[in-house]
């Protein structure tokens, strides 16, 4: 009972601070998860009102079953050919990740931040757009790049932060950036693209342009007050923007009941902004094509935001700086349910005669030496640890479009002071 | 050139339509900024003559306003936007300090932000807390972005179009207290309106106020006064109510600072006094006293003085005892010059 004495019937009120179901030492279980046949989701039409795709928001649009066969409303119906390029990109993504990985256990660079497990979330949406939209992404969309055939020694020389370095040593390894590629400089603080991403879109309406922008978040991001504002001026303004979310359940060591997970899915954000709103199998590759296509041809046809959960599970670290099995069980990786996205697009080309084993061996061989080759390149332009002294005025540029003086005067103290530390002229 | 008599806010309504008559891809938006014009006026009729889609209201989310000015910048247009009050700016400054300031070094100029954030500030008009806020040594503090505060309606017009023109984002602070005529500290005396002052002959079309560039008001011999925004007129009243030869800069950009003006002035007087009207710790204008100390110490005869807002939160009915008015101005002119 309360100790206020106005209220002695009163029962002491109690703080719930969520609590993930298991934590190390525990068996994983994710019987809780609800995992929908594939194939059982309904496919609106992409021009309903946006209420009629709510329902969607609490159940999963899946295409692949369990046998590797595409099935109901969502089969985007993919050509061969485009299903082996997905499957490609989604291994180089891995591949790349397990090389770029092991470079920073070498000691070669600073941090690095893998995507396994959630490879299909990025190669199939950029599959699913066209090369001219905009992505606004996070640190975890390095397959954006990867599938809109970005220069794999270009990201690893950031990575590096070396000669080859586009960025000029200036951002933490694998905040990447092209504006060619559409690829929206990667932020640090969590969410600040979102309301970017709806405003770029909300430029290419200004100009009746025909191009949309897509903007990406995270489960744990969701409580920052860019994703509020960003979906307040999405719906405000009918955006032409597909707004992610890719709940992977983990932000760093905290699980999503953090972010509100236990009350609702992320999907159904969108109910409350009165958005349309789509909750994906972020593990199946077609799937994951169909809902961001069908989000883009929406966009396209001034029927405004769709946000999209991409349901996923963050199958090992945050970065190299993390160690999950502090906080969660180690099991967990193998017990999940939706499979991995690599090995479930991988047996639907079997199933359909398009692949086999020794083709995706021949793969894997492949890309193995293509990644350690653009390795060899991006290193011949330098590693981490032999960066800093070279070309030290660049530092100083791009402050400001002129450089005032007092970073004037500041550059000509630096150099001063590495003049001192390495006893020479720096170069 | 023909000029037209205009108070602030007009002349910085008519920078942004010079502006967007002659640049189609500067968009307009804030809180009541569309359709009304603003709740102190100074997009009045925009919406009218350039369409909704070119100055428009938003959602009352700074955050917002600003995140969404850096897409569209992204993108290629020019935003220009108004936070309704500089004290409501700060859920918008994860976006100026982490994004808009930052883009242009850390995509190595790959994408710029050029845009105005506009948004009235300072105290003098009994807004209480959170009407007159002087938060500008928050944004002088962050690398990238400029921050311009204009003393009268030539200079806000010429410096809005500079701003708007500018490849850097600046923040654009608008000294409330003067939007319809200058101040001269004494509260309790009638307002002059702007019309008697020979910077409200405005021209009419395109002009420019360069940024970077101090204005001396006033010259002098005997000290120097730096000061901004309201504060300029505050101290032109008090140093010829002293009978002071001081010579009166006003700053019109904070940064990028017109450093020469002010050595050569120090160097000149040997004595310097700094006027801000925000709260003194932490200030810009300790920032001024480092530099004048830094560059000028040998021809100083007296010690750098500092005449700011009390280190309180602005109160309501005690606005008279919280500014920095004739009477601290008067105290710190004679330490000056008596040391």
């Amino acid at each position: 009972m309360s100790d206020n004495p106005k209220r002695p019937n009163r029962p002491a009120l109690t703080l719930h601070v969520p609590e993930p179901a298991y934590r190390p030492g525990d068996a994983p279980d994710f019987s809780s998860v609800l995992v929908p046949a594939a194939g059982a989701a309904l496919r609106p039409d992409v021009a309903v009102e946006a209420e009629v795709t709510h329902p969607l928001c609490t159940s999963l649009v899946r295409v692949l079953d369990d046998d590797g066969r595409a099935v109901g409303a969502w089969d985007p119906r993919l050509d061969a050919d485009t299903l082996r390029k997905m499957l490609r990109d989604m291994k180089t993504v891995r591949t790349f990740d397990n090389r770029m990985y092991r470079a920073q256990r070498q000691g070669k660079t600073s941090f690095y931040m893998k995507c396994t497990g959630e490879e299909a979330i990025a190669v199939a949406a950029a599959t699913a757009m066209d090369p001219d939209d905009m992505h606004f992404p996070t640190y975890r969309q390095q397959g954006l790049l990867i599938a809109r055939g970005y220069s794999l020694v270009a990201m690893m020389c950031q990575i590096y932060s070396n000669r080859g370095d586009k960025l000029k040593g200036r951002q933490l390894p694998i905040m990447y950036s092209d504006k060619k590629y559409g690829f929206f400089s990667i932020s640090g603080n969590l969410g600040t693209q979102y309301p970017q991403a709806v405003g770029w879109a909300m430029a290419s309406a200004i100009k009746g342009d025909s191009r949309i922008a897509m903007g990406w978040i995270g489960d744990g991001a969701t409580a920052e007050g860019d994703f509020h504002s960003a979906l307040t001026f999405a719906a405000v303004y009918r955006a032409p923007v597909i707004l992610a979310v890719v709940n992977n359940q983990w932000a760093i060591s905290s699980f999503s009941g953090l972010a509100g997970a236990e009350e609702a899915t992320f999907a159904s954000r969108a109910v409350g902004y009165g958005i349309a709103g789509l909750r994906v199998d972020g593990n199946d590759a077609l799937a994951v094509y169909a809902a961001t296509r069908w989000a883009a041809d929406r966009a396209r046809m001034n029927k405004g935001p769709t946000l999209i959960e991409y349901f996923t599970y963050r199958a090992e670290g945050h970065s190299t700086s993390d160690d999950p099995t502090g906080y969660r069980p180690a099991g967990e990786p193998q017990a999940w349910p939706l499979g991995d996205p690599i090995a479930r697009l991988k047996a639907h080309l079997v199933a359909l005669g398009e692949w086999d084993d020794e083709r995706d061996e021949g793969l894997d061989k492949e890309l193995d030496a293509l990644v350690r080759a653009a390795q060899k390149t991006a290193e011949q332009q330098g590693i981490l640890p032999q960066q800093g002294f070279d070309n030290i005025p660049s530092m100083f540029e791009d402050v400001y479009a002129d450089m005032p003086w007092h970073i004037a005067e500041q550059r000509d103290q630096a150099l001063a002071e590495a003049r001192e530390f390495l006893g020479h002229e720096p170069s | 050139m023909s000029s037209t008599n205009r108070n602030m806010i007009q002349a910085i309504n008519d920078a942004h339509r010079v502006m967007m008559e002659r640049d189609p891809d500067i968009v307009v938006f804030g809180e009541d900024v569309g359709y009304f014009g603003g709740v102190f006026r100074a997009t009045e009729g925009l919406q009218k003559q350039f369409g909704k889609t070119r100055a428009f209201d938003t959602p009352i989310s700074e955050g917002g306003i600003i995140g969404t000015a850096v897409g569209m910048a992204a993108y290629g247009l020019k935003p220009v936007v108004e936070i309704q009050f500089a004290d409501y700016i700060y859920p918008g400054y994860d976006q100026i300090v982490s994004e808009v300031a930052r883009m242009r070094y850390r995509t190595a100029g790959e994408w710029t932000m050029p845009m105005v954030i506009r948004s009235p500030y300072g105290g003098g008009i009994f807004g209480g807390q959170t009407h007159s806020q002087s938060p500008e040594a928050l944004f002088t503090h962050i690398a990238g972005i400029k921050t311009v505060i204009p003393s009268n309606p030539y200079d806000a017009k010429g410096l809005l179009i500079a701003a708007i023109e500018d490849l850097d984002p600046v923040l654009f602070f608008e000294p409330k207290r003067i939007y319809n005529g200058p101040f001269d500290g004494h509260h309790d005396r009638p307002v002059t309106p702007w019309a008697k002052h020979p910077a409200s002959d405005v021209p009419d079309g395109h002009y420019t106020v360069p940024l970077g560039k101090a204005a001396i008001v006033r010259p002098g011999e005997a000290l120097t006064l730096i000061t901004y925004g309201t504060m300029v007129h505050v101290a032109l009243a008090a140093v010829e109510e002293n009978g002071i030869d001081a010579e009166v800069i006003d700053l019109r950009t904070l940064i990028p600072l017109d450093i020469e003006t002010i050595e050569h002035s120090v160097r000149k007087t040997g004595r310097c006094l700094i006027v801000q009207e925000a709260t003194r710790t932490s200030g810009f204008g300790a920032e001024l006293a480092a530099l004048v100390q830094e560059r000028c110490f040998y021809h100083l005869e007296a010690p750098v003085e500092r005449v700011a807002g009390w280190d309180t939160p602005y109160p309501h009915a005690y606005e008279w005892v919280y500014f920095p008015g004739p009477i601290r101005l008067k105290n710190a002119l004679n330490k000056v010059m008596e040391s």
